[in-house]
């Protein structure tokens, strides 16, 4: 019977099957790497051996013809090998370096630009967006797209400060956590979900709905004769998790969901410790297809820090140094008093000395 | 509808540009009616401003949990072949290394069963498929487990755990990131595909602080590399990034968080006993520089995004362990977590958010754990310390 063949539980499969030879050879002992042209690196073990390693940008969205094409391309020049890095770019690995140049022309025809080593922008990891989800703000795929393009010559060149990490999320669920990124654009929703209390009672169950809401803003109650629910309008804050369990409680809005922008956050140890973004731009409309307030805002960000940060300096770093007020100043984003917390523990974020520029 | 294309001139703007358009990706698989539907609900998306996708109703495979994300489209009449597009979450190998036939077998069977569309990948790790029908979910897990795949997971479960490149191309690791995620993956199969937690529990490896996972962000439980001896010197070499025109002084001594380098013009020193593993001066001479070779992992806990309690990075738990398998500290760990955890945790709570809760005093006591100072940042400054009360008694003894 066909149950009783059924394979589960067998896992992934193990990785050392898709190593290739130099990388079994040398596991664990690599001596040092180079970057010698962006997108390019070349890791040297102890042995002597040299890996080179090319690195190219994807949408994330692939189509099957596309990773065929890359299984192609990893035939022709890398015996068959390739992987993709935690940013969703494309790896290429290959032993022989007269490769290289001719791997990086097919990748360019194929439409993959090569790069996002060292100080520069690498792909900006995202979520689904109207693709794909059901709570998104904003789309993500589309928004992404508009970013790079125009910040694509610091993904092909190495010309800034230090590394500089975009990461977009379509709402406060944040599934990839952007919130920690040198840049994190943010779709937001900023009214509480509308209620069609007719359809309602016919599609949700009013108590599972009522205890989806983290934060408890939803109760029972009849409106127009219907078994319906009420939204307590300040208690929620517009993360969609009713709209999850019932299509009546409607979170996306196309008159004022939109997009927030926040910066300064760091993952790694580097220098100082890992820190979360803070936010520089509550609202900026929601304006596909190239979303042009979005792009204008945060290549400013990338401007105004690239002129004044200070080598390997992050942008959290470099705003650190410089101080908040400074970094409005300089950017000219206006201060509102959204940036002001007002959740708990608020008052930790509030200035408490007297040590201020003039 | 589905049987012609109908026009798309917004997303055809996303077209243009330097940037791989993912509108092109879409339009590649689009001789699928499934696909077309997905193009015009998009343009949809794009005329009116907002999403067209819900939720609603539990999909999945048989006897797992997790694994695959039910959508369905709010305008079925208009798109009728994506009512249902569900996704199924693939567990990736360690580290997304692929080989091309490898890679082929996925795309044969997603060209079987589904849109053609992928994300390589979530930012979870897993290989996503990106939209199929409820009656190819069977079909296509079939083909997935006879080739050598699984499902990832969804829910309230152990999240698809994923690691760094560490060794297998990184000089830094201080630990074996791709076998560390591969035995955890390998030994939780059950934990990972039938939700019992009382929410996600995720698993992220980085082989040093450099944390290319972005583990300390986003893992309930962080395992990040690290070591306890001297940072390895070669002096030659310090001495060529100098003649190279590496500032040594203003980019290393300087930039040293602890202040713990100094240069003299010939000699690097590093007073190793201040040094908090940072990376700052191994990243800015990894030829001159190499972490010590006594090496292993600072374990940290309960990172989380925003929703509900706010966000949280993970804190440290064990300042350094030996990372070497079978990993029966790591497990023993993460199992007296789940005990404790899932038996007094509220549902959709994080373990962050509940330690955050009980208090993380309480906690450890629970989980068998002493208390020492590398797990705060400063001791409390408050004076609402809550007494046991046996303490007196202890003291007397
Ligand atoms: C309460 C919090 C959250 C909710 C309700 C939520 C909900 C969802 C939903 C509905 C999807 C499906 C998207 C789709 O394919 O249509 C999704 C995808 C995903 N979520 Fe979350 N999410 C939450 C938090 C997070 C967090 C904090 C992370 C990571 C740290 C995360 C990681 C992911 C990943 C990796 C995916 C796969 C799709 C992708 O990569 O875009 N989620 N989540
Ligand atoms: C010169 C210093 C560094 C080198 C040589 C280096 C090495 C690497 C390697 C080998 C990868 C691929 C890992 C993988 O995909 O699993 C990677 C990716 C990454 N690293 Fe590092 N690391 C360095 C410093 C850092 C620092 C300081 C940070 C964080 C601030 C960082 C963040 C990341 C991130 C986010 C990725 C994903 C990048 C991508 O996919 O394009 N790295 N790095
Ligand atoms: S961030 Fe929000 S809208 Fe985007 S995929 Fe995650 S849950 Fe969906
Ligand atoms: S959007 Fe979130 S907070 Fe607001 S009512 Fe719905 S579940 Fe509650
Ligand atoms: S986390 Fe450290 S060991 Fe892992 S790839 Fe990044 S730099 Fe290398
Ligand atoms: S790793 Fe960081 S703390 Fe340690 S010596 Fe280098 S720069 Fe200083």
């Amino acid at each position: 019977m066909a149950v009783a063949t059924r394979k589960t539980d067998i896992g992934p499969p193990n990785y050392k099957q898709f190593l290739p030879p130099i990388i079994q050879k040398n596991y664990g002992k690599w001596a040092y790497h180079e970057i010698p042209e962006p997108g390019v690196m070349v890791h040297v073990a102890e042995s002597g051996d040299k890996l080179y390693t090319v690195r190219a940008g994807t949408p994330r969205l692939l189509a099957i013809t596309t990773i065929r094409a890359f299984a192609d391309l990893a035939d022709r020049y890398c015996d068959g090998y390739i992987r993709w890095t935690s940013r969703h770019n494309v790896e290429f690995l290959l032993t022989d370096p007269s490769k290289i140049p001719a791997l990086k022309k097919d990748l360019e025809e194929l439409g993959f630009p090569v790069g996002g080593t060292g100080n520069a922008i690498s792909s900006i990891v995202h979520t689904q967006g109207w693709v794909h989800c059901h709570s998104a703000a904003t789309d993500a795929s589309g928004v992404v797209k508009s970013l790079m393009d125009e910040l694509f010559p610091h993904f092909v060149n190495m010309d800034l400060p230090a590394k500089l990490r975009v990461a977009f999320a379509c709402c406060l669920n944040m599934c990839g956590a952007v919130h920690c990124s040198d840049i994190a654009v943010l779709g937001v929703h900023t009214r509480a979900p509308t209620i069609d209390h007719d359809e309602l009672p016919k599609v949700c169950e009013v108590p599972t709905l009522v205890s989806s809401c983290p934060t408890g803003a939803i109760r029972p109650a009849t409106v127009d004769g219907n078994a319906s629910v009420e939204i307590e309008e300040e208690q929620c804050m517009y993360c969609g998790n009713c709209y999850t369990v019932c299509p009546s409680v409607k979170i996306n809005n196309a008159e004022t969901d939109g997009i927030s922008i926040w910066v300064g956050g760091k993952v790694s140890n580097a220098r100082s410790e890992p820190k979360f973004s803070k936010l520089a731009i509550p609202y900026l409309p929601n304006n596909p297809p190239r979303w042009p307030e979005v792009v204008e805002a945060v290549v400013n960000i990338v401007n105004v820090y690239a002129q004044n940060a200070r080598k390997h300096e992050r942008l959290g770093e470099w705003i650190d140094r410089i101080g908040w007020p400074r970094f409005f100043e300089l950017t000219g984003i206006p201060f509102t008093k959204y940036h002001i917390d007002d959740f708990k523990h608020a008052g930790e974020t509030y200035k408490r000395s007297v040590q201020l520029k003039h | 509808m589905s049987e012609k294309n109908r026009a798309t001139p917004l997303l055809d703007e996303l077209e243009k540009g330097p940037w791989p358009s993912f509108v092109k990706e879409i339009k590649k698989e689009s001789e699928r009616p499934m696909v077309r539907d997905l193009l015009g609900l998009l343009e949809r998306s794009y005329e009116e401003h907002i999403g067209h996708w819900k939720h609603g109703g539990l999909v999945g495979v048989m006897g797992y949990g997790g694994g695959v994300i039910g959508r369905y489209s709010d305008l079925p009449e208009e798109f009728p072949e994506i009512a249902e597009f569900h996704t199924y979450r693939v567990n990736q190998p360690s580290a997304w290394f692929y080989t091309s036939d490898a890679l082929r077998t996925l795309c044969d069977i997603w060209d079987r069963h589904g849109s053609g569309l992928t994300n390589m990948h979530g930012s979870t790790g897993d290989i996503i498929f990106l939209g199929s029908k409820t009656e190819a979910l069977e079909p296509c897990f079939a083909d997935l487990t006879e080739a050598g795949f699984d499902l990832g997971g969804s829910g309230s479960d152990v999240r698809t755990p994923s690691c760094c490149v560490g060794p297998a191309r990184c000089e830094w690791a201080c630990y074996d990131t791709l076998e560390a995620c591969y035995d955890i993956t390998q030994t939780y199969q059950d934990e990972l595909h039938r939700p019992a937690f009382p929410y996600k529990y995720k698993f992220k490896f980085a082989g040093c602080p450099n944390d290319c996972v972005a583990s300390i962000a986003r893992s309930d439980m962080s395992v990040i590399g690290t070591w306890k001896d001297n940072i390895q010197i070669d002096q030659e070499q310090v001495r060529e990034y100098a003649a190279g025109g590496t500032d040594i002084e203003a980019e290393i001594c300087e930039m040293c968080p602890t202040g713990c380098i100094t240069w003299n013009g010939e000699q690097l020193v590093i007073d190793n006993s201040e040094c908090v593993k940072c990376m700052h001066c191994i990243n800015v001479m990894p030829r001159a520089l190499k972490p010590g070779k006594e090496r292993g992992a600072t374990i940290l806990i309960g990172a989380k995004a925003p929703i509900i309690g706010g966000a949280l990075l993970s804190s440290v738990f064990v300042p350094f362990l030996e990372m070497e398998p079978p990993y029966e500290d790591l497990k023993e760990l993460a199992e007296a977590i789940w005990d404790f955890w899932g038996e007094y945790g509220k549902n959709r709570e994080r373990v962050g958010e509940f330690i955050q809760r009980v208090g993380l005093g309480n906690f450890l006591e629970e989980i068998g754990l002493d208390p020492v100072p590398e797990m705060v940042a400063h001791p409390r400054t408050n004076p609402y310390i809550f007494f046991d009360e046996e303490l007196e008694e202890d003291e007397d003894e």
